[in-house]
């Protein structure tokens, strides 16, 4: 680092050029870092989702129902824990853009099997022992001005009441997710809605177990399957992860395309940014030249290129791949394309973002470099920029 | 006159030089056709996907759902209340018959082609009246369904996306298997995604003891609706929310295609930033290689507008040939691409990609901004640079 005095001087050597290659990079690095996180949530479904956790679902279709009744026969399977189970509600809250997932939910059992939500004990306690309760995600309570105690009317679509009317729950708990995908949601009890729905009491649409067992989950999910089979209501079970991923997968091919399509751009960036970076080295052999006239030896020579070059690149890729990762996690983002709710930045992305910048530095550097270290210094001198 | 005559020299010596500078100009050029290509494909994908679901033009067909649905599928018509509604005013007849039919539409969990994870396949339950309303479907394969039958068409664009949609196949469900009989077309709207089988044999089959999701009603004139409407909202007896088919559809498109159109325009947006550094550093360099030649020039008493004009036309034209190739890219890659995904009701819709007329416009245009940008502010500093100091370069 001795010569870091020279390099960071070289920078400013023609500060406009400087700043617009910085500026490209960092743009180029932009774009990766949110398109990965995007491809990421698009490919592999939110990472919340436990392995120690089946989905039990209908075989042929998310639309039908499963019965209750099943319960007590999956909870003779050996290495079965809670079983919780979720049916989907539909409905319009006051306008029908107001979209959020909502389901009723057997208070006590769902907080065990998804302990992960965060809630305060006593609107644990609540929404375990209010027949009318529900809970939100915090980031729907924002977005909605909902506060405890607050009426939640809902108008339904499916699930007509007995009355014929709009369904009114009763706010008792705001709960808080590591992962804001999975706060944009509403729990009720089922136990209320169950018994005042005009028709299809005793069904539910999945249930989720939680397992003593985790590592014989494919076996347990055999199992459960096998006992069901040629019934008149067959089952799929899967690990939640899968489940997920069988959702993520039916965006389908919009996200592989978006992906491909900008992957594409990105590089295509990378090669302008390159080019120009080489072409600023090229300009630059003559003063190289009177380097090695002073005595540095060919490698030192090289290596201050490169360096220059890796480091021109890695201080636009860094503060890029930050901006993403803040980016991909703003929640207005998350609300206007909600399929990038999901998104997040991983380890994985950042790594590759500064593996892909040095390597850009090592391109872009490289070729001029080696002919710089090449070149004897007379006909380096002499040449014209 | 005489400026004139200056920009034009010194703008087509420019333009003869741009050969020796490739290198340099195809940065530029490859740049914008990066943003373009992108931009148009983006689009193509949103103008597909709500030309496909706004191709349902016939106004004169309205989809009863019940009050408070907004999509058939969360919707329910009992058979009672559907004898109501055929007896309305401004239901058209044919042959004394009311032309309106009870449909059920249900998805069901299906393997893609190519990959084993299923999805949502639509299913639609039809009655002999479907066919009288939606006079638009053709059988280009095999037969029509027979009525009575464990039988099922398939709209082209499902059994493309679909395992097992093959005439002559059968699908099992729910304990029965039905026999894939023939495959149809609807001049590219959204029923190709879907498979139609009878709706008494399916309603049995789902276990629901009859009725349906929605009702399909063809109307005298487009004009009836107003009345057809108002005699619904008027009876006791119904509680229905009944929707023009082409507003139901465009409604359910509505939601996708804003979201492709946002992510494409920001993406491009941010992109298109990115290319206007790269034209910047581009033509600053291109000028500063020049500055002797633009100092001389000046030397000889050619003015500074004319030099400013020749490089901001150079600019323009480097980015719209960059506009032209990226528009050209998407159109050969993209137009007439089918991809499908998630439709508002769950269910799997397949849609063409569109690259229209007005999609390459609005991407050159783009291409043009980029390089105006790019190309004014270097060709203002090459013209501002003093002569002396320019020429002492050499």
């Amino acid at each position: 680092m001795r010569y870091f005095g020279l390099i960071w001087t070289s920078l400013f050597r023609k500060p406009v050029r400087s700043a617009l290659t910085f500026g490209s990079i960092f743009i180029a690095f932009l774009l990766f870092g949110v398109l990965q996180s995007v491809s990421v949530a698009l490919t592999e479904g939110p990472d919340l989702a436990g392995v120690d956790r089946l989905v039990v679902a209908p075989k042929y279709s998310i639309i039908d129902d499963i019965p209750l009744a099943y319960q007590e026969r999956i909870r003779a399977i050996q290495g079965v824990g809670t079983i919780a189970h979720q049916s989907w509600f539909g409905g319009t809250y006051k306008d029908s853009t107001n979209f959020f997932p909502r389901w009723p939910v057997p208070p006590r059992e769902f907080m065990q099997v998804y302990s992960e939500y965060a809630m305060p004990e006593e609107q644990k306690r609540a929404f375990a022992n209010t027949r009318t309760g529900a809970i939100v995600g915090k980031t729907i309570a924002e977005k909605y001005d909902m506060n405890l105690g607050d009426k939640i009317v809902l108008i339904p679509d499916i699930w007509q009441n007995k009355d014929n009317g709009p369904w009114e729950f009763d706010l008792v708990g705001i709960y808080d997710s590591e992962d804001e995908a999975f706060q944009n949601q509403m729990f009720m009890n089922y136990e209320y809605f169950d018994e005042y729905r005009s028709f299809g009491s005793g069904g539910v649409g999945t249930f989720v177990l939680k397992l003593t067992e985790p590592a014989r989950s494919a076996e347990i999910a055999a199992e459960i399957d096998a006992m069901f089979a040629n019934s008149n209501d067959e089952t799929k079970t899967s690990t939640e992860k899968a489940y997920n991923q069988m959702f993520a997968k039916q965006m389908g091919d919009i996200g592989f395309i978006m992906t491909s399509i900008l992957s594409a751009v990105f590089f295509t960036i990378l090669l302008l940014t390159g080019n120009t970076m080489s072409q600023a080295i090229r300009e630059r052999i003559p003063e190289l030249a009177i380097l090695k006239t002073l005595g540095f030896t060919n490698v030192g020579v090289l290596i201050i290129v490169l360096t220059e070059a890796i480091f021109i690149a890695l201080i636009a890729a860094i503060p890029a791949i930050a901006l993403a990762g803040i980016v991909v996690q703003a929640p207005a983002i998350g609300s206007a394309m909600p399929f990038l709710a999901d998104s997040e930045l991983t380890n994985a992305v950042i790594i590759q973002g500064i593996g892909l910048a040095v390597l850009l530095g090592l391109v872009a550097g490289g070729p001029p470099a080696i002919r710089a270290m090449r070149l004897s210094i007379t006909d380096a001198l002499g040449e014209h920029a | 006159m005489n400026g004139l005559y200056q920009t034009f020299a010194i703008t087509l010596m420019n333009l003869r030089s741009l050969p020796a500078r490739i290198g340099p100009s195809l940065v530029i050029v490859v740049g914008i056709a990066g943003v373009v290509a992108v931009l148009v494909s983006l689009l193509s994908m949103a103008k597909g996907f709500s030309a496909t679901l706004n191709g349902v033009s016939d106004e004169g067909r309205v989809v009863v759902l019940r009050g408070g649905s907004t999509d058939e599928m969360s919707s329910g018509i009992g058979t009672q209340q559907a004898r109501l509604i055929v007896t309305k005013p401004g239901v058209a007849r044919e042959d004394n018959d009311a032309l309106a039919a009870g449909e059920t539409y249900v998805i069901a969990d299906i393997p893609k082609r190519g990959n084993d994870s299923p999805a949502n396949l639509p299913l639609r339950g039809v009655e002999p009246t479907s066919f009288a309303i939606r006079d638009e479907v053709r059988i280009v394969q095999g037969r029509n369904i027979k009525f009575g039958r464990y039988e099922l068409i398939a709209g082209v664009k499902a059994a493309n996306q679909f395992q097992g949609l093959d005439v002559g196949n059968r699908l099992p469900l729910r304990g029965v298997d039905w026999e894939v009989v023939g495959l149809f077309e609807t001049g590219g709207t959204i029923h190709e995604s879907e498979t139609w089988v009878d709706n008494a044999l399916l309603v049995s089959n789902l276990n629901r003891g009859g009725g349906y999701t929605s009702m399909i009603v063809k109307l005298e004139s487009p004009l009836d609706y107003d009345q057809f409407k108002q005699a619904l909202d008027d009876d006791p007896q119904l509680e229905t929310n009944p929707i023009r088919e082409s507003d139901y559809y465009s409604g359910q498109s509505e939601g996708m295609t804003g979201l492709i159109e946002n992510f494409g325009y920001s993406v491009g947006f941010v992109m298109a930033i990115g290319a206007v550094f790269a034209a910047l550093n581009t033509m600053y360099s291109a000028v500063s290689t020049r500055s002797v030649e633009i100092a001389t020039l000046r030397a000889l008493g050619f003015g500074s507008t004319p030099v400013v004009i020749s490089v901001m036309v150079e600019a323009l034209v480097l980015a719209s040939l960059g506009g032209a190739i990226g528009a050209g890219l998407a159109f050969v890659f993209f137009n007439g691409y089918t991809a499908s995904t998630m439709g508002g009701t769950f269910s799997q819709v397949s849609f063409d990609f569109a690259v229209t007329e007005d999609l390459i416009v609005r991407g050159i245009l783009w291409s043009l901004f980029i390089g105006l940008i790019g190309g004014l502010v270097p060709s203002i500093a090459a013209a501002r640079q003093p002569v002396t100091v320019a020429l002492r370069g050499m």
